[in-house]
């Protein structure tokens, strides 16, 4: 069992982490006066992060690399890809992807 | 509205991670971030360390950072108290529409605020059903909500990366990634594969330089 009072304490440490960076920027700066070395830097945490948590969790779903047909969460990325790329915007790729695979999961 | 499923998926999740109803939805109002909220239930099921926990959070949320920097020139005429509360409801989602609008035109304050408080609501009410309906379920993997974090991550990759240099980092951060799971480092393997990833982007791009035209 987790201890509920501990998590709570948690939150709100990661919630102050968040919300400094979403603020900071607006009460201090215009975009240009942010130093250009951290706008460059900060430019790329997007991608880097997003990537960092995604690709393990496609090829190694189950904690060993899987690169097999049989490795569901893979597959299934390769429409959720493409929906996003047409439709850029979040919900309609993540409904489709969760869609498929829990079809998959009921037929096989 | 696209805010009711995922934050169902989140409230489940998060149920099942072993949080109490009413930490499942504080979440949504302490941290209220998507998909660090997603990350973050599944670091408190394994028993993950504050520290590790608060790092990734902060790591996962930076680019916020830029967004917030990215609409202040729309902002200037507001007054810091309403700065501060639009700052605490700007996320992915809020921040795709208002800078396809701002561009445009920038609606009243209300207006504005009315759009982030209608997401978050949508966001508190499918995280709270998700909650009620996760103590009920036994298997999350018939509704596939083991999948909503990697579509989650895909889609917001996709939205997120517009140029070049942006595409190699990404291989070169999620690969580090997936070594650095294989080689044991753990759950630190993400925050250094985001901090060298990068880093390596910003050197790239000073010996490429004609892929900096179309910053954001």
């Amino acid at each position: 069992m987790i201890d509920q009072w501990a998590v709570f304490l948690t939150m709100i440490g990661m919630g102050a982490v968040t919300y400094l960076p979403r603020l900071l920027p607006l009460w201090l700066f215009s975009s240009r006066d942010l130093p250009p070395l951290v706008v460059a830097w900060l430019r790329y945490v997007p991608a880097a992060v997003l990537a960092a948590m995604l690709l393990p969790s496609l090829v190694m779903p189950e904690g060993r690399l899987d690169v097999g047909l049989e490795n569901l969460f893979l597959w299934a990325a390769i429409p959720v890809f493409a929906i996003a790329w047409r439709t850029r915007s979040l919900f309609p790729p993540v409904i489709v992807g969760m869609v498929l695979v829990a079809g998959v999961r009921l037929f096989t | 509205m696209g805010y009711v499923p995922i934050g169902f998926a989140y409230g489940v999740l998060a149920k099942q991670a072993g949080l109490k109803t009413f930490n499942a939805v504080a979440m949504s109002v302490l941290v209220y971030a998507g998909s660090s909220q997603l990350i973050g239930a599944s670091l408190f099921g394994a028993g993950a360390p504050v520290a590790s926990i608060i790092v990734t959070t902060f790591i996962v949320n930076l680019r916020h950072m830029l967004f917030s920097a990215a609409l202040t020139r729309y902002l200037k005429g507001w007054r810091k108290r309403a700065l501060a509360v639009f700052a605490y409801e700007l996320t992915d989602e809020t921040f795709a529409v208002h800078s396809a609008q701002f561009s445009e035109w920038v609606p009243l304050k209300a207006e504005v605020i009315a759009t982030n408080v209608t997401a978050q609501l949508s966001w508190l009410l499918g995280g709270w059903l998700g909650a009620v309906v996760g103590g009920l379920i036994s298997d999350v993997k018939p509704l596939a909500l083991d999948y909503t974090l990697p579509a989650m991550f895909v889609a917001l990759l996709v939205m997120q990366i517009r140029l070049k240099t942006e595409v190699v980092v990404a291989v070169l951060a999620g690969s580090m990634s997936v070594v650095l799971t294989l080689i044991g480092v753990g759950r630190w393997s993400v925050i250094v594969a985001t901090v060298l990833g990068a880093t390596l982007g910003v050197i790239l791009e000073s010996h490429w330089p004609q892929h900096e035209a179309t910053a954001a």
